[in-house]
C-alpha cells in the first residue's frame, strides 16, 4: 500500500471520529504548547538576565582583598585590609591593560531629607565609576577627581532615593544628611532596574570614597577596587597584571596564594547563566510531563479504536492487506494526530509566550531549536505510543477478526 | 508470483484450479483436540460452481477458510492454481488473496461511512495500481453488479440486497479465479436471495469459478456442482444435473411490495 494512500485513509478514519480525534489531539497540543512556552519562559529569563550582567559593564573587573587564608582561617570577603588607596593608584599607573579605575568603599546608613527618611546603603566610588559601569546622570552631574581628591560633602542619589526622599520637588542642589554628616546632592543617576539578584539597583547613593572613608566609617582601606579593562579582550591580561602588581606589592612569597580576589563579569554571567538554565531545564521537563500524559492519551485511544475496528482490520486483511499494511495504517494514524496536534499546539505555544510576555510583561523567547524540539518530540510520542497498538491491529488473526462481533 | 511458488504439483498442468489432497485441520480448544477436518480430497476445475452444505460444526466453515487462505491445514496438501498455497507464510497468503481470490460474506462486510466505490477500491490499495485506475475498474465491477448509479452511496443508505453487490463487486475487481461466498444470502430475504443468486449465474456464465457456503437447498439448487460434509469428511460430492435458473425464478416469483 502506497503511503500517500495510507495517509488518506488514515486521515479519513481520523475525520469518522472528529471529536474523538480532537480530543486526544488535545493532550499533545497542550503538551507541546507547555514546552514551547516554558521554554519560551527560560530562555528569556536567562536572556534578560545577560542583559543585566553585560549592562554592569562588559569589561569590568572588582579586585576584593582577602578573602584568602589566614595562618589556616578563611576569611570572609572584604573583613581583609589587604587593599589600599596606593594598591588602587598602582594599578592605574601600572598595568597598561587596564583604561579606568574606581576605588571602592562601602557604609549603610539612615539618610535624611527634611522630614523623610530611608535606610539605603552607600557607594564610595571614584570619579570614573559612571563610566566603567556604563550608567548614566539623570539631571544634575557627577562628582570630579577634585571632590574626590577633597572629600568633598556631595553625593548623587539613585532613582529609587531620589523619588522617596524628593517625592515633589528636584533634589539637586538641596542637602541630604547621611548618617548626620549633611551632604549636598548635586545629581542623580538615571534608573538602571534590578540586578541578576533582583536587587534593586536604583536604592544606592554615591558619593566620593574619599568622603565615605573619612566621614562615615573611618576604614582606612578599601573594600574594592572596579577597574575596566581596556577591552574584552583584554580582561585576562588585565587580570594577570593585577595579580603580579598586587603581589609583588603585597610581598607574597610564590608558595602563599593571593590575598586578594579578583572576579570578573564572565564569571558571574556563567554563574547566573547556569542558574536560568536550570530554570529553563526544570520548567521543560515538568511540560513535557504533559506531553507524555498526551501519549499515553494517544496509545489509549489507538487501543479502543484498534479493538472497535477489529472487523474492518479482518476485511482489510481477508482482501490481501499484509500485517505491515495494517501496522503501518495504524501507526500512521497515531503519527497524524501527534503531529497535527503537534502543529497546533506550536501555533498555541506561540501565540501563548507572546500573550504572557505582553500581558506579565516578562520576557519570552522562542527559539527554533525550541519549536524543532518539541516537534520532534511529538513525532517520537506518535511512534513511540502508537506502534503497540498498532502492532496489536496487525498481529491479530484475519478469521477472528472476521468474526468479530 | 509463479516463480515465487516453493512447488508445483503435477497436477497443476490439468486445469485443475484447486486441488485439495487430504486435508487435515485439528484446532486444539484448551486440552481437547478438536478435528474440523479428517482428511477431505476434492478438485475443483475452472469455470464451476460450487455449493458446499452441511450442519453446523460438519467442518464446511473451516474448509472455507483454508480454501480463501485465510487458514492453514494441520495436514494435506492444497494447490491453488498450480501454487502450493500450504506452505506460504502469512504476508504470501495475504498476496493470494489479494490477487487470486474474492470474498463475499453473510454480514456484508462493507466498511461503514465509507462509500460503495471506495469500498470496492479496497483490494486494490493493496496491490499496485495508479488511482485512475482503481477508479475506472471500481466503476466497472460496480456496474458489472447493476450498481453503476449507486456509486458514491454509502452502506448505510443502500439495502441489504444492494450491500451485498457492493461487497460482490468489492471480490470481483481483482479479476480473481475464485469468488468464495459464505451464506451470502443468510442475511437477506428470498426474492433479494435470488436476485444475488442471479449475480454469481451471471458472473459464472462469464468464467468465473464460484465457491458457495450455504445451508439452504433452496439456494443450493443454483449451483452446478454439490458437496455435502459431516463431521469434518466429504459425505456427498454430486453433479446438479438441472440447475435453476435465477432470471427463471425472479418472473415466477410474487412482488412482495404490498402489505398482505
Amino acid at each position: 500500500m502506497k503511503i500517500l494512500n495510507i495517509l488518506l485513509s488514515a486521515f479519513r478514519a481520523l475525520q469518522r471520529n472528529k471529536m474523538r480525534s480532537f480530543l486526544t489531539m488535545l493532550g499533545i497540543i497542550i503538551g507541546v504548547a507547555a514546552v514551547i512556552a516554558m521554554l519560551a519562559i527560560g530562555q528569556g529569563a536567562q536572556f534578560s538576565v545577560e542583559q543585566q550582567i553585560s549592562s554592569l559593564g562588559t569589561n569590568v573587573l572588582i579586585v576584593y582583598p582577602g578573602s584568602q587564608n589566614v595562618g589556616g582561617v578563611r576569611m570572609g570577603a572584604g573583613a581583609s585590609t589587604t587593599l589600599t588607596e596606593d594598591d588602587a593608584n598602582a594599578i592605574q599607573k601600572e598595568c597598561p591593560a587596564v583604561s579606568l579605575i574606581s576605588p571602592g568603599t562601602r557604609a549603610g546608613g539612615q539618610v535624611i531629607a527634611g522630614n523623610l527618611n530611608w535606610a539605603t546603603g552607600i557607594e564610595g566610588t571614584g570619579a570614573d565609576y559612571l563610566e566603567i559601569r556604563k550608567w548614566g546622570i539623570e539631571y544634575g552631574d557627577f562628582y570630579t577627581d577634585q571632590d574626590v581628591k577633597a572629600a568633598a560633602k556631595v553625593c548623587v542619589l539613585g532613582k529609587t532615593v531620589a523619588d522617596v526622599l524628593f517625592p515633589d520637588a528636584s533634589p539637586v542642589g538641596q542637602t541630604v544628611r547621611i548618617r548626620n554628616v549633611p551632604c549636598k546632592v548635586i545629581g542623580v543617576l538615571t534608573k538602571k532596574g534590578q540586578n541578576a539578584m533582583g536587587q534593586d539597583q536604583d536604592d544606592v547613593i554615591l558619593a566620593p570614597w574619599t568622603t565615605v572613608k573619612r566621614r562615615l566609617t573611618w576604614f582606612p582601606y578599601l573594600r574594592q577596587v572596579l577597574v575596566s579593562a581596556s577591552s574584552p579582550a583584554n580582561i585576562p591580561v588585565a587580570q594577570a597584571q593585577i595579580t603580579e602588581l598586587l603581589r609583588m606589592r603585597h610581598k607574597t612569597p610564590p608558595y602563599e596564594p593571593d590575598d586578594f580576589t579578583i572576579r570578573n563579569q564572565a564569571d558571574l554571567a556563567n554563574a547566573a547563566t547556569a542558574t536560568t538554565q536550570i530554570l529553563t531545564i526544570l520548567l521543560a521537563s515538568i511540560a513535557s510531563v504533559s506531553l507524555l500524559v498526551g501519549g499515553i492519551g494517544i496509545m489509549n485511544i489507538m487501543l479502543v479504536s484498534v479493538t472497535e475496528r477489529t472487523r474492518e482490520i479482518g476485511i482489510r486483511m481477508s482482501v490481501g492487506a499484509r500485517a505491515r499494511d495494517i501496522l503501518t495504517q495504524f501507526l500512521i494514524e497515531a503519527l497524524v494526530l501527534s503531529l497535527l496536534g503537534g502543529i497546533a499546539g506550536i501555533i498555541l505555544g506561540v501565540s501563548g509566550s507572546s500573550a504572557i510576555s505582553s500581558l506579565a510583561k516578562w520576557p519570552t523567547i522562542i527559539t527554533f531549536f525550541s519549536i524543532l524540539l518539541s516537534f520532534g518530540f511529538s513525532i517520537a510520542i506518535g511512534i513511540f505510543f502508537g506502534f503497540y497498538p498498532a502492532r496489536k491491529a496487525a498481529m491479530l488473526n484475519p478469521i477472528d477478526a472476521l468474526r468479530y462481533e | 508470483m509463479s516463480n515465487h511458488a516453493p512447488k508445483t504439483p503435477p497436477a497443476a498442468q490439468n486445469g485443475k484450479l484447486i486441488q485439495i489432497d487430504h486435508l487435515v485441520k485439528t484446532y486444539l480448544l484448551g486440552e481437547v483436540e478438536v478435528h474440523a477436518l479428517r482428511g477431505v480430497t476434492v478438485e475443483v476445475s475452472r469455470g464451476e460452481f460450487v455449493a458446499i452444505m452441511g450442519a453446523s460444526g460438519s467442518g464446511k466453515s473451516t474448509f472455507m477458510n483454508i480454501l480463501g487462505c485465510l487458514d492453514k491445514p494441520t495436514k494435506g496438501n492444497y494447490a491453488l492454481d498450480g501454487i502450493d498455497v500450504s506452505v506460504l507464510a502469512r504476508d504470501e497468503l495475504a498476496r493470494i488473496r489479494n490477487s487470486k481470490l474474492g470474498f463475499v460474506f453473510q454480514g456484508f462486510n462493507l466498511l461503514s461511512r465509507t462509500s460503495a466505490i471506495e469500498n470496492v477500491e479496497l483490494p486494490l490499495l493493496y496491490g499496485a495500481s495508479t488511482a485512475k485506475d482503481r477508479k475506472d475498474r471500481a466503476i466497472r465491477a460496480l456496474d458489472m453488479v447493476g450498481l453503476g448509479d449507486r456509486v458514491h452511496h454509502y452502506p448505510n443508505q443502500l439495502s441489504g440486497g444492494q450491500q451485498q453487490r457492493v461487497a460482490i463487486a468489492r471480490a470481483l475487481v481483482n479479476d480473481p479465479r475464485i469468488v468464495l461466498a459464505d451464506e451470502p444470502t443468510g442475511n437477506l430475504d428470498s426474492r433479494t436471495s435470488v436476485e444475488v443468486m442471479g449475480i454469481f449465474q451471471k458472473l459464472n456464465d462469464n468464467g468465473i469459478t464460484i465457491i458457495l457456503v450455504t445451508h439452504e437447498p433452496d439456494i443450493a439448487q443454483f449451483a452446478k456442482r454439490h458437496i455435502v460434509f459431516r463431521d469434518g469428511k466429504i459425505r456427498s460430492d454430486k453433479i446438479n444435473a438441472s440447475p435453476k435458473k435465477a432470471a427463471e425464478v425472479l418472473e415466477d416469483m410474487p412482488t412482495i411490495d404490498e402489505e398482505e
